[in-house]
């Protein structure tokens, strides 16, 4: 029998989305400033500055959506990690990626209602959503107004330093977005996972 | 590291007391022409002066115009200090009040005496005058507008080679642009035109910021590899507008403004490249070659991961 749980609130939906394209955005104007040449420039520098940030501030406005969303629906809960067991729980998950899923053993977390992300998950959710992209907010609207930053922080330039943690944090993103990526097609089929943050839906296995 | 250390002890243990030596070289000279100085800096030091009129047969209190006030504490600090008024202005000055002949005097020229002597050998005189020549001010203005107009004499020091401070030779550089370029009647008066530096430039993302840290002349002259400072300033049109001039790893700026401590110490694989060891942060000329490395590893890392995990996914899992 199909078994379906709505997981997904319309305005988690559009927040996904929205966020994913702005992130996507960011991720290619990014890297055609960072490696911009005089001979080979992926997007002319200046429309590259001129997107990364225009995305910039709407992903900011997005965050804003996500947090207030966080805080006044039910969606807030699955983010809150209980520090008591985790590792285990994270060993087990751990276990079940390398290992059991090639014995055919089950997901030993399965979705439900309770419980909409597996440990390492929602470790990563938590870490992408309340670490990296408050970091990666902060250091950018610190470099769209440069007069801000504290001159010099040891004799380096405070501008530079800012700049090395906003790379840094936006690469350590990417990675993110490409292990998220994959590890949405562990659904019960490759698809269903896109097509539930899609339709709300979640399809049980 | 050895030589890097061996330097530091000499930097320590010799350098301030060569300093020493050095200034109280110059004061002493100083002290020798001051009081010639002083006969025309009574009037000329300040904005206004006082004199006797035999006619009135009285005091009276007149303004300097602000073309010929010199400021004593620059004077002396510029690289002119050593000269008195006279030996570059006709001696009919020294005669009160000055003669109208000696107010047409010709007035000298750097390479009148610049360039002839072998400690001058390394600024390359003919070079600069040959590249200054060429530029729009120049050509526009021939006579009219000549070293002088940039480089006053009176408070010019030596900034490019000998401050370690980039911002300063910023500041210092643009403002001798400014002094026209943002006055727009003084402009008017040379040119004929009517303009306006910070409107012409709107289109300049952070204007400020590109203002107070890059030179104008970074943009506006023709880089010459001869000489540290290029003097063959441009038509308007002719100005660098695209970013990745300076916004990539080949920036200009290693070839103009950073040019000489580059020269001296270009560090490649280092933490900073060239551009960021002089303090200053420009987007895209400042990569990171370790985390560049670091980062090109670990995402090839992570999609191999991806790729073996679904290969393994693919044969063994059973549906
Ligand atoms: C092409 C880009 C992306 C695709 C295809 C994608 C795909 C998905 C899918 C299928 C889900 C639902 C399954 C699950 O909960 O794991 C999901 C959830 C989620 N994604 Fe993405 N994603 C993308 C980009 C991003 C980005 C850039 C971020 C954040 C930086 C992100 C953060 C999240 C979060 C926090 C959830 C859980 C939302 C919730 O239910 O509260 N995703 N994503």
């Amino acid at each position: 029998m199909e078994e379906k749980t709505y997981l997904y609130p319309k305005w988690i939906r559009l927040w996904h989305w929205s966020n994913a394209i702005f992130f996507i955005v960011l991720i290619v104007t990014g890297l055609s400033m960072q490696y911009s040449s005089q001979d080979y420039q992926f997007i002319p520098f200046s429309q590259a500055v001129y997107w990364h940030n225009i995305a910039g501030i709407l992903l900011i406005i997005d965050y804003i959506i996500f947090l207030t969303g966080n805080a006044l629906t039910m969606n807030g809960k699955y983010y809150k990690v209980k520090r008591k067991g985790l590792i285990d729980r994270i060993k087990k998950q751990f276990y079940y990626y390398t290992i059991g899923i090639f014995k055919g053993e089950k997901a030993p977390f399965p979705v439900n209602e309770e419980r909409k992300f597996n440990p390492l998950q929602k470790v990563a959710y938590v870490g992408a959503m309340y670490v990296l992209i408050p970091l990666v907010i902060v250091t950018g609207v610190a470099l769209l107004f440069p007069e801000m930053i504290v001159h010099k922080v040891f004799g380096v330039s405070g501008t530079l330093l800012t700049s090395l943690l906003h790379i840094a944090v936006g690469f350590l993103l990417t990675l993110f977005l490409l292990i998220h990526v994959y590890f949405s097609t562990f659904g019960k089929r490759v698809s269903s996972n896109f097509k539930s943050m899609i339709n709300g839906y979640h399809e049980g296995h | 590291m050895k030589n890097f250390l061996l330097s530091i002890f000499i930097l320590v243990v010799f350098l301030p007391g060569g300093i020493q030596a050095q200034e109280e070289e110059r004061q002493e000279i100083i002290e020798e022409v001051k009081p010639r100085n002083n006969e025309c800096l009574e009037c000329h030091g300040q904005d206004e002066y006082t004199y006797f009129n035999e006619q009135l047969g009285r005091d009276v209190k007149a303004q300097m115009c602000e073309d010929y006030i010199v400021s004593e504490e620059e004077y002396y600090q510029a690289n002119h200090f050593s000269f008195a008024c006279v030996d570059c202005h006709s001696s009919g000055f020294n005669e009160y009040p000055h003669p109208a002949e000696a107010r047409f005097e010709q007035i000298y020229s750097c390479t009148d005496c610049h360039g002839f002597s072998e400690s001058d050998e390394k600024y390359q005189f003919s070079k600069i005058e040959e590249s200054y020549k060429e530029s729009v001010h120049h050509k526009r203005l021939g006579e009219d507008f000549s070293c002088w107009s940039c480089h006053d004499p009176h408070t010019y020091a030596i900034k490019a080679r000998e401050s370690n401070n980039i911002k300063n030779i910023v500041s210092y550089n643009n403002s001798m642009c400014l002094d026209c370029h943002s006055d727009v009647e003084k402009f008017e008066m040379l040119s004929g035109e009517k303009k306006n530096v910070f409107e012409h430039h709107e289109w300049l993302p952070n204007q400020n910021l590109h203002f107070n840290n890059v030179r104008c002349i970074e943009c506006h002259t023709e880089v010459n590899k001869d000489i540290l400072v290029a003097h063959k300033v441009q038509p308007k049109k002719e100005a660098v507008r695209k970013c990745v001039e300076c916004h990539s790893e080949n920036s200009l700026l290693l070839s103009t403004l950073y040019k000489y401590r580059v020269q001296e110490n270009r560090q490649k694989n280092g933490f900073y490249n060239g551009v960021i060891l002089n303090e200053s942060y420009v987007i895209g000329a400042s990569r990171n070659e370790y985390l560049n490395v670091i980062s090109i590893v670990l995402f090839f890392a992570a999609l191999g991961g991806i790729l073996v995990h679904s290969l393994l996914r693919y044969f063994f899992v059973k549906k």
